[in-house]
């Protein structure tokens, strides 16, 4: 298909509704927004509902009533609002409910600002809201990935019957690339759990509680058995010039794309350097990085953040080689050169 | 003689097989609560309406957690406060579904109290049943919003006052002077002829969601006997004759003969002209057109454009990835961030590459493109030795000081001016940049126009202003090279 160039906060909008998704709660936040924008303008067109909630918590909980009709449904904001946005999360993955959370992460903590940053990688994989859950989460690279991962994460949310993340940063939401668009999807999983308004409605319900202890242990197993499954078969990752690599660049989503151009620049300086992108953050590609510690002498990982991401490299490296670690806060974005400076004196040491 | 056969409503359970422990036949409400009651009332009307198989009901936090395990219906159970967020979430996605948010004073009035001003204002099509009790039971006894000055609860154990607490809430007026709802009545649960007033209000309001009506609420005085520690007679008086002063029984809108059914729209799955509506364009990839073949130093730029809001610098940026797509280039555009976005200066980030791009962030441009003074200033040293600066000579009152790159001045707002209009002057640049460097051709920018100009009457002019600034810099493109 023809290629369109567009952002990619737009982007996530087009390929939810190729998707299936038939509704968007929103609320408005800088650099979230365009998604909603986009969404107020395509959804009653396509028969899908757009809603613009009173709050980031009415948004989710209106997500929460839509996903348990089983419908396709999505709902984005940024760091803030997804905080806001937690105890419905929670409450989303308790309930088994379906649905789709976009995060075009900005800076934090507080108020913070409106420039890119990844420091939501805590409270979005590790559980921001209460209670033993994970969130699947795809961190896009480029506006096709916006389209792409916002599809796939529709198809994960119904095959786990869990919240799915898409966890970009306001580069990736507001840069715009050409995308080519595939075919919407026509058949959809049946959901024999959720409400449809009709009689075989009475032996269903959706719920988070169980007041019994055991009940609740069972409830929380099962959970962990999906999250196992999700493990095995759902690990997403690119690699760029590991073959023969001495130090691996860890890095997602923005960052991932500094990491391609610094591998170029330090291979053209003889350095034998490659790239490790997780596109899952959960699952995380730990079992590869584990693989990869056994044969590299480093592994360095850059983070628009305080360093979070660099916890899980480094539970899955268990301590064989260095971890080095080069972050960046508040919206700063480091330049190629400067990653590459880092990534020389870390080597010199 | 007629048997008279006494047997509670199909709308609920025969066994409550949801309810742990043994006892499956009787719900887990205290003595003399209201609850049971509005259940059974709820329960017949579902009956009585034939509305039974698509009612779904959103159980809430507080004594009614559980009310999923009587309703033989479609059952919800959700988050303390949230539950006409949750209902307007299903209504919305089942337009014919009958949906009950079912609320407690803790759930709806405190921490739901956003939540069910924005359902009742939204004029959701939903049902709330609200159970005053002027405590909070399932926690314990704590205040409510609606608990009464001077009432003790266990953390108002020296009764509440108004004048730090606040004085108790009035549910049904507020909601009432909002313009959407259709129906608010508040009843009490006391004595038959009350509890007949009530019937009569239930059935009231989901037959107002069953028009398509809009928002009913009913709010519902209710006994707590164990939150109050009284026996449930002295409950029902202390309602009737103490509470009732406060929350007035009695009806506080009824739109129903004039309000029009507003049906919701039902979610549609129609694949037909689905691309279209998405205004994604269709078909196999443009061919790509005559691929240019720039000279190696201006081949793979890296562009800043800059210049004040208004200037269209966004709009060039987006024109120049246009024309680069459809030249086969892999493109990059990226806008500046920050407070810069609100009027002050613009900038963007432009690549266009015959390889994969890395950081769409152009630190270190090959090609600046400074359409007023304070971009020029900012951003001349950050170019690379070699690199190309093209500038709006019209409104830069200085030249470039590097000796190190190329520069072509070009009088763009001046010529925009002399085509008569000022905002043409980023195409004229884009026409200079264009001729200058060779690397997109001409009928890409021809090709790419109506794409970036939404208003088709100024085409003409932006095609005109390309012409003027693509000329412009082949002249002076020939000047320098002899």
């Amino acid at each position: 298909m023809a290629k369109q160039l567009i952002k990619g906060n737009e982007a996530v909008v087009k390929g939810a509704i190729l998707a299936g998704c038939r509704a968007f709660f929103g609320y408005p936040i800088t650099p979230a927004s365009e998604i909603a924008e986009a969404a107020a303008y395509y959804f009653p067109q396509v028969g899908g509902v757009f809603l613009q909630a009173e709050s980031e918590i009415a948004s989710i909980y209106m997500l929460y009533g839509a996903a348990s009709a089983g419908i396709r449904a999505m709902t984005a904001s940024s760091s803030p609002g997804i905080s806001l946005k937690m105890e419905g999360i929670s409450y989303l993955a308790g309930a088994e409910l379906p649905c789709v959370i976009v995060d075009i992460v900005r800076g934090g903590p507080g108020l913070g600002n409106i420039a890119p940053s990844q420091g939501d990688y805590h409270q979005i994989v590790k559980g921001g809201g209460h209670g033993e859950y994970k969130l699947i989460t795809l961190a896009p690279n480029c506006a096709q990935e916006m389209c792409d991962l916002t599809m796939l994460a529709f198809e994960l949310a119904d095959k786990y019957r869990n919240p799915a993340v898409v966890m970009a940063d306001g580069f990736i939401g507001q840069m715009m690339e050409p995308v080519e668009f595939p075919q919407p999807v026509s058949s959809f999983p049946d959901k024999p759990w959720a409400l449809r308004g009709e009689d075989a409605d009475q032996f269903r319900l959706i719920t988070s509680i169980d007041l019994e202890p055991e009940g609740l242990e069972r409830h929380v197993l099962h959970l962990q058995e999906k999250y196992a499954q999700a493990e095995r078969e759902e690990v997403r990752f690119e690699e760029y010039q590991t073959e023969d690599a001495e130090v691996i660049l860890v890095g997602y989503g923005i960052v991932s794309r500094l990491l391609h151009s610094t591998v170029d620049e330090a291979r053209a300086k003889g350095l034998r350097v490659g790239l490790l992108r997780p596109i899952t953050l959960w699952p995380f590609p730990s079992r590869r990085i584990t693989e990869l510690a056994t044969r590299v002498s480093a592994f360095m990982v850059v983070e628009l953040s305080n360093g979070q991401m660099v916890e899980d490299v480094r539970l899955a490296v268990a301590g064989k080689v260095p971890v080095w670690f080069y972050g960046r806060m508040g919206g700063v974005v480091p330049s190629v050169e400067e990653i590459l400076r880092v990534l020389r004196q870390q080597i010199e040491v | 003689m007629a048997e008279m056969v006494l047997r509670k409503s199909p709308s609920f359970y025969d066994v409550y097989e949801r309810k742990p422990g043994a006892i499956k036949y009787q719900t887990h409400y205290c003595p003399g609560c209201g609850h049971g009651i509005l259940h059974k009332l709820i329960a017949e009307a579902m009956d009585e309406l034939g509305i039974r198989d698509r009612t779904i009901l959103i159980s809430p936090v507080g004594c009614s957690v559980f009310a999923y395990y009587y309703f033989r219906c479609g059952n919800v159970q959700v988050a303390h406060g949230r539950a006409p967020a949750v209902a307007t979430g299903i209504k919305r996605a089942l337009p014919h579904s009958i949906v009950i948010s079912y609320q407690g004073d803790g759930d709806l009035a405190a921490i739901g109290g956003n939540e069910i001003l924005h359902a009742a204002n939204r004029g959701e099509r939903i049902t709330v049943f609200f159970v005053n009790n002027a405590i909070y039971g399932m926690t314990g006894g704590q205040m409510a919003p609606t608990t009464l000055v001077g009432q003790k609860t266990t953390t108002t154990p020296f009764g509440r006052r108004a004048e730090m607490e606040g004085p108790p809430l009035r549910v049904a007026e507020l909601l009432a002077s909002l313009e959407s709802p259709v129906y608010i009545e508040r009843v009490a649960l006391t004595t038959p002829k009350n509890i007949a007033r009530a019937r009569k209000a239930v059935r009231k309001a989901l037959s107002v969601q069953m028009q398509d009506l809009g928002f009913s609420l009913v709010e519902v005085l209710s006994a707590c006997p164990s939150g109050w520690k009284m026996t449930p007679v002295d409950s029902i008086r202390w309602i009737d004759e103490v509470m009732t002063r406060y929350f007035p029984l009695g009806v506080f809108r009824d739109r129903t003969a004039e309000a029009k059914p507003m049906p919701l729209p039902k979610i549609s799955y129609d694949l037909d002209s689905l691309l279209e509506k998405l205004e994604i364009p269709s078909g196999e990839a443009e061919g790509v057109i005559a691929s240019p073949v720039p000279h190696p130093r201006y081949a793979n730029p890296r562009i800043k454009i800059a210049g004040f809001g208004g200037q269209g610098i966004l709009l060039l940026g987006q024109a120049l990835a246009e024309a680069g797509m459809t030249a086969g280039y892999r493109v990059s555009w990226l806008p500046s961030y920050g407070p810069e976005m609100r009027g002050g200066t613009a900038n963007c980030h432009v690549i266009l590459s015959d390889s994969r791009i890395g950081s769409p962030l152009v630190s270190r441009p090959s090609v600046l493109i400074a359409m007023n003074r304070p971009s020029l200033d900012r951003f001349e040293p950050e170019v690379e030795s070699g690199g190309l600066i093209l500038y709006d000579s019209s409104l830069i009152d200085r030249p470039v000081t590097r000796r190190d790159v190329e520069v072509l001045a070009i009088p763009a707002t001046s010529m925009a001016d002399e085509l008569g209009n000022t905002r043409a002057a980023n195409m004229v640049i884009l026409g200079s940049y264009v001729a200058y460097t060779g690397v997109v051709e001409r009928e890409h920018l021809t090709h790419i126009l109506p794409k970036v100009i939404k208003r088709k009457q100024l085409i003409d002019l932006n095609e005109r202003a390309i012409a003027r600034g693509y000329e412009y810099a082949l002249m002076h493109r020939t000047a320098a090279s002899t």
